[in-house]
């Protein structure tokens, strides 16, 4: 027996999340790895091999990765952009009447599927939406749905709220009093926000910003609905790959590879971000 | 236990001295509670599974725009299961998520030229004919069901047959493309960003083979590779890659698009602008099935659901809905003479002459699953 006692509060505390992990995340992802090295099988599927062709055929996808590593990054800008005077105005200067209100129909979207309401957008966009009244006003033959234009508005519509809460919830717990002295000190109000208020909700925002871009990177529906199958993400490839072109050992190989995208930009992000010194005495996340 | 000692007990329950497990324990309540709901399942509200009761759901996968919703809404007050859909746009999707398992589907819709795939792979069972009375494979047209039957062992039952032209509305595109050459080469000049093909490697390959002349069902890898760039070519000039088109078209937004047969009739219903194409030099004929995915849950309901839809009475109701044909003389007989008579959807036999029938080797080939990936990820 070793001489630490064994924390078994602790462990039973974490045991149950650990064993979700194990068996949704580490298996599924072993699972993954073991196909990606294998062959298409004659009818489509998987059949048994050691390559590494598929990978070797990942170039193949570039459009996918490209369309990815571009709007994801570009959606998660536009939604901070939009989110932070949000947020701002929520937690430091809306009356708690009008906070309440506007909080609640920040989440009332989340009451109803995000598939129906992307759905909605359809028609906003489509040839009877927009373009209709724009038309009125003599903008003749503007095209709006399946562009990438219609999926970045779906993006930044559905990922606001996802942005505006980490956002609000930093602001929300910051020291008022650090802006009276501030204040006090002859700071500009501009001043103040830049030198105090902007660094200590950069937790926030670099929450948000993970938040946003981890599930953009994995994003299906959006670019399927609203690009009408012509702005394919890495999403979209694999479902392709998987349910229609039936190659899932190169479907399986384009997954990892979006993996390892993700774990080297997020690696990066965190490393810029601690580095920084606004994160200091901050707990991420 | 007496009334006194009875009381005791629930008192301390009350008072939050004894647990509610320990009152049910020592009262004997639990027990009688537990013996109850063996001998009446009503009670605790799940539905016995009874033999000759399917259940409370049976899971449908088929195509877009395919049934009369009140044909489902009538199956359920008949037998108290509610249909629930799901719905896709290729027999690609079909077979990759039975290979995958787990779809939970009780019957689902497959193509003609798939079923024997399906067979050989163990994605489906053979019919029990007896749980589908209603379908008489004698009077059906022979050639049109021919496919549902793998090495004289039927698979599947016959839902209905159809064709694969293109719709074009008539108030936008004044001209009157017959052929699917003049269909790729509106597609990339005049009506740019106003056409859209199908989801789907058959028919899109297909009817892109089709422009050189070629078969519809062609595997060969020198015209694959013409389609190929023809596909690219047309590719930005398309409005969008989808089998669920209806939505575009009514929005105005779809002027010309690969189009099935019910598609075509629905949409010349409702705006009569547009009107339903079956090219000159030919494209697909096919005929649709209801099978049973060896893996149903609920074998019993699926056999349910294909014996009601197979009603000619009910499968009448379904082909005004859906407007397709159907192969079946009995339902035949039923239909209005507006819809025998309509064009689109029982066309002169010199129309259909040049249509081919979907081929096994095409649903199974890796070069043209390939292809329409490679298209879709361009």
């Amino acid at each position: 027996m070793g001489a630490r006692k064994r924390d078994w509060p602790a462990i039973l505390l974490v045991a149950p999340a650990a064993a979700v992990f194990l068996a949704l995340l580490v298996l599924p992802m072993i699972v993954v790895l073991v196909l990606s090295l294998g062959d298409r099988a004659e009818a489509g599927g998987y059949q048994a091999a050691l390559t590494l062709a598929q990978y070797a055929n990942l170039p193949a996808r570039w459009t996918a990765f490209k369309n990815t590593l571009v709007m994801a990054p570009t959606g998660t800008l536009i939604c901070l952009v939009i989110a932070y005077p949000l947020a701002y105005f929520l937690a430091l200067r809306a009356n708690p009447r009008t906070k309440l209100l506007l909080l609640i129909l920040v989440i009332a979207p989340f009451w109803t599927s995000t598939l129906i309401r992307i759905y909605a957008w359809i028609f906003i966009l489509g040839g009877k939406g927009i373009p209709a009244l724009l038309a009125n006003l003599g903008f003749d033959d503007i095209r709006l749905i399946n562009t990438p234009f219609a999926v970045m508005v779906g993006i930044v519509y559905a990922y606001l709220p996802l942005m505006v809460f980490p956002i609000y919830v930093g602001l929300e717990k910051l020291d008022k009093r650090l802006l009276e002295a501030s204040a006090d000190l002859y700071a500009t109000p501009v001043g103040s926000f830049l030198q105090v208020t902007l660094p200590l909700s950069a937790p926030g925002v670099v929450t948000g910003c993970m938040l946003v871009f981890i599930l953009l990177m994995g994003e299906y529906l959006i670019p399927a609905l609203l690009g009408g199958g012509k702005v394919f993400f890495v999403g979209n490839a694999l479902v392709d790959l998987f349910l229609q072109s039936r190659n899932w050992p190169f479907g399986a190989a384009c997954a990892v590879a979006l993996v390892a995208i993700m774990l080297v930009t997020v690696t990066l992000y965190m490393r810029v971000t601690l580095k920084s010194g606004t994160m200091r005495d901050q707990s991420l996340i | 236990m007496d009334k006194k000692q009875f009381m005791h007990e629930l008192w301390r329950y009350k008072n939050g001295s004894v647990t509610r497990r320990h009152f049910l324990g020592v009262t004997g309540l639990g027990l009688a509670t537990a013996v109850m709901a063996r001998a009446m399942p009503e009670l605790v509200g799940t539905r016995p599974a009874v033999a000759g009761t399917i259940g409370d759901k049976v899971s449908l996968a088929t195509w877009p725009a395919y049934h009369d919703p009140k044909d489902f809404e009538k199956f359920k007050a008949l037998t108290g299961a509610e249909v629930q859909v799901s719905v896709f746009g290729a027999n690609e999707e079909f077979l990759a998520k039975l290979q995958a398992g787990g779809t939970g589907w009780d019957i689902f819709v497959p193509t003609n030229y798939t079923i024997s795939t399906h067979a050989q792979l163990g994605t489906i069972e053979p019919l029990d004919l007896k749980k589908v009375p209603n379908y008489d494979i004698a009077a059906q047209n022979a050639r049109q069901i021919a496919e549902g039957t793998v090495n004289g062992t039927v698979y599947a039952a016959a839902k209905d047959w159809g064709t694969t032209g293109f719709a074009v509305n008539t108030d936008k595109i004044k001209d009157n493309p017959t052929t699917w050459k003049e269909f790729w080469d509106l597609t990339r000049n005049k009506y740019g960003g106003r056409v859209t093909v199908h989801d789907y490697q058959l028919t899109t390959i297909g009817n892109a083979l089709k422009y050189y002349g070629y078969s519809f069902n062609s595997i060969d890898p020198k015209q694959l590779a013409e389609a190929e760039k023809l596909l690219l070519e047309a590719k930005p000039h398309l409005f969008a890659i989808t089998s669920d088109y209806q939505p575009a078209f009514r929005n105005g937004d779809a002027w010309l698009g690969i189009c099935w047969t019910g598609d075509g009739k629905q949409l010349n219903r409702d705006i009569p602008a547009i009107k339903y194409v079956i090219a000159k030099e030919g494209g697909e004929i096919w005929t649709d099935f209801y099978a049973i995915p060896k893996s149903a849950p609920n074998r019993e309901g699926g056999y349910a659901l294909m014996n009601f839809l197979l009603d000619p009475a009910i499968n009448k109701n379904e082909c005004i809905a859906h407007g397709y044909g159907t192969p079946d003389e009995r339902v035949l007989k039923l239909l209005p003479k507006e819809i025998i008579d309509d064009p689109i959807i029982y066309p002169a036999a010199d129309i259909l002459k040049p249509l081919e029938f979907g081929a096994a080797a095409t649903f199974t080939n890796k070069d043209r699953a390939e292809l329409m990936a490679r298209f879709k990820s361009a």
